[in-house]
Order: C-alpha cells, then structure tokens, then sequence
C-alpha cells in the first residue's frame, strides 16, 4: 500500500528496504508524509536523481506500520521533526537527519557520506 | 548561454506559478527559477477550502497542479536553484547560478514569497527538528503528553495552540505585547482551554538542552527579569517575512522588506515586475497571490510587446 504521492519509489515493506540497502553500495531515503516539512524533501531527491546515478533515491510512509525500522533506529533517537531521511552505505547508516533540509545540506550529506 | 527567455520567473509559489501559466499561455518563451520547493507556501497549508472553484484540496495538490499547467503551456522549470548574482537593470536581465550558469530574459517578475520567521536566538540550529517546530501539522503527535510553548500572538499561534492540546498534556502561549493580534474568537478558544497558560509581554532569549529541547530562557520585557521554563517543544509562529534580502540595492524595498508595487505590479525598475507575498500589501492569501501573479504576467507581456 502507497502512503505517499510522490515521483520517488516508494518502499513499502522492512523486507524490501532491507533487500535494497544490501543490493546497493548508496542509498538514501526520506521517511515522510505529504507535508510541508517533506515535500521539499522529495522534490530535492528528484531533482538530484540524475546528478547522483551513484545513490538510489526512495521514500517510505512514516504512518506505514513497515518504517518502524528507520523510526525506531538508534541513529533517529531523538528526533521529533520529519521527516527522517537516511543515507545508507554498504547496508550500514551512514547518515540520518530530522526535519527540513535543504539543497545544500542533502547534497553535503550525499557527498560526505554516500561518495 | 546565449539565449534570451522573454520572461525569468523568480520563485515557484502561486504568485511565480500563476505568471508562468500566463506569460507561457501567451506564446512568450518562459522561465521559472526558484530557490526553494515548487509551491512555495501553498505546501505549508494542509488543506485550503476557501480557493473559489474547489471545495477542498491538499496545499501540495493544488501546487501540483498549477505546477502541471505551467509546464503544460510551455514553462521551463528548474526548482531548488541557487543564485549567486542579479542584473537586473540592463536591457536584458539576468540572474547566475552558483554553479555558474547563467540565464536571460526581457522582463522579470519577483515571486520569492515568504518564509516563517524564526527568533535568531541561541540554541535555534541545535535544536530544530529536536523540539523546536514550525509545523504543528506536521509534528504534533511526537509531542503527546509532553509540555509545550507556543511563541506568537497572531492568529496562525492561537489556533495552532488550541490544536497542540489534542495532543500535549500542557501548553504555554509566550507573547511580546500585553494583547493578542489574533481575532476574538481564536483568543477566546484559547482562554477558555484549560490546558493553555499565558506568559505576555516576554520574549525567548535561548534554546536549552542536551541532545534534545529540555527547556527555555524568557525574558519579561518590562521587568528585564529572566527566568527558565521547562519544556519539551517549542512551536513558533510569529508571521511570516518575505524573502527579498537578495535584492536590497537592485530594487526598492519598503522598511519591512516589500516590495512596493503599482497596480500593474510594476517595481522601480523597467520590465522587473513583482507578485505575491514579497509585495508591500495586507492581505497574503493563495487567491491574492494568483491575483498578483496574473496582473504581473499581463503587464509583462504588455512590457515585452510595447516596451512599456
């Protein structure tokens, strides 16, 4: 089941976002809603799809029971903003962020973490 | 590089959106840069249900729409751009990205919105996304049973106050003044809710805690005396100020950062036009924004056909 409404793959189970972050060395995913802290988020994600062929870009339903994985991860502890977007390498959280971010600050993340 | 757009659209809200579907409608070869998210403000809105035509709808839904329409009729869009420079009193105008591209165009028209203010105090990058919020919408329910402060008098911060009690076991409304701006009947929700307290004539000064919000500094502006509150979250609405910043020096902009406009949404500058949430006006809805947006477009094109 869909929660989102975006241009992003959405993921919708634990199995399968396990499934991709072990088949894929980056991955970066925005955990969301359709609300104004978010969309941004996503809209950013399409955007740098071309420019970042080296990262795969999904999204995921924060109100969808199966992201209890990435709300529930020690490296979100603490965070009360959304959404929560995740940058995997090799499996592993490289990075995890709360709340709004903009241009800049996905593409530093990308460049730091998912290189 | 060496083309010439007819019209540059700085900003994607519904002013920017509404110039495109106009000035593209019109056969005129049309740019829309922006620095944020297509839709500007109108994503903020959860639902909008007074937008004359449609019962309800999504703020993001209508921005996708018009979105749509703009392209539809012919627009170029590029969204979350940053631009380093402006030339906007030549001829030809033109704008330079950071990554150094460079765009062209006859006429231009501003429409960078608005962004919600923030306090500039101490504490503020620490802690955003880590209890403090500018989007009850979007991050009440992480605050269930906890305490909260609403800083704000307006209408947005009462309203928004009687909401996060649906939610928080308690809530602090923090106001500069001895009265609230918001209409009576916002006030009164809030008086008469029994989860709501009052601290007026007193401003944050600091953001305090360790890995999350644990508490804040208010200041009482008449006795100068300071004391800490413990909280949990901290939801700011204090208005909105329009993004004009960028342009100080290349265009008139009034002591609260508008842009002063005439009936044709005309700046000091021939063929810079401007519309929306940036213009010096009172009323900042949606259905004003597509007002601006639309006469901006006409006057443009009428710019761009007569050089008037």
């Amino acid at each position: 089941m869909n929660y989102l409404r975006t241009n992003i793959q959405e993921i919708e189970t634990a199995d399968e976002l396990q499934k991709i972050i072990n088949e894929n060395e980056n991955v970066m995913v925005c955990c969301g809603r359709m609300g104004p802290m978010c969309i941004p988020v996503y809209e950013i994600m399409e955007e740098l799809e071309e420019e970042y062929e080296n990262v795969k870009f999904y999204s995921m339903g924060f109100d969808n029971p199966e992201s209890v994985v990435i709300r529930s991860a020690p490296e979100c502890r603490g965070f009360m903003g959304l959404p929560f977007t995740m940058y995997y390498k090799n499996g592993q959280v490289a990075k995890a962020t709360t709340s709004i971010q903009n241009m800049t600050q996905v593409k530093e993340n990308l460049d730091n973490h998912l290189a | 590089m060496d083309k010439i757009f007819d019209v540059m659209i700085l900003g994607a809200g519904a002013a920017g959106l509404t110039a495109g579907i106009y000035t593209s409608r019109g056969k005129l070869d049309t740019l829309i840069l922006s620095e944020g998210v297509t839709g500007g403000q109108m994503v903020l809105t959860n639902e909008i249900a007074n937008y004359p035509g449609v019962e309800t709808i999504k703020g993001y839904e209508l921005s996708a729409i018009m979105k749509r329409q703009a392209k539809n009729f012919g627009c170029t869009m590029k969204a979350n751009v940053k631009i380093s420079k402006y030339r906007l009193s030549d001829e030809v105008k033109s704008v330079e990205l950071e990554d150094g591209r460079v765009f062209r165009a006859k006429a231009v028209i501003l429409a960078p919105g608005g962004r919600p203010r923030s306090l500039d105090i101490p504490g503020e990058k620490e802690f955003e996304g880590r209890g403090i919020s500018y989007c009850a919408t979007c991050d009440a329910d992480f605050f269930r049973d906890k305490r909260l402060v609403v800083v704000g008098g307006g209408n947005s911060a009462l309203e928004e106050a009687v909401t996060l009690t649906h939610f928080a076991s308690h809530v602090t409304i923090v106001h500069q003044f001895d009265h609230f701006q918001a209409f009576a009947h916002a006030v009164e929700e809030a008086e008469k809710n029994p989860k709501i307290s009052f601290i007026m004539e007193s401003e944050l000064r600091a953001y305090i805690g360790g890995e999350q919000l644990e508490k804040v500094r208010i200041e009482n502006l008449k006795t100068g005396e300071m004391r800490e509150l413990d909280t949990d979250g901290v939801f700011v609405f204090i208005g909105y100020q329009p993004n004009t910043e960028a342009f100080n020096g290349l265009v008139e902009i009034n002591e609260r950062g508008e842009f002063p406009v005439d009936q044709a949404m005309k700046t000091n500058i021939p063929g810079v036009f401007a519309a929306g949430d940036c213009i010096a006006k009172r009323y900042r809805q949606v259905t004003t924004s597509v007002s601006d947006g639309t006469i901006a477009a006409l006057s443009a094109i009428e710019y761009i056909r007569t050089g008037k």
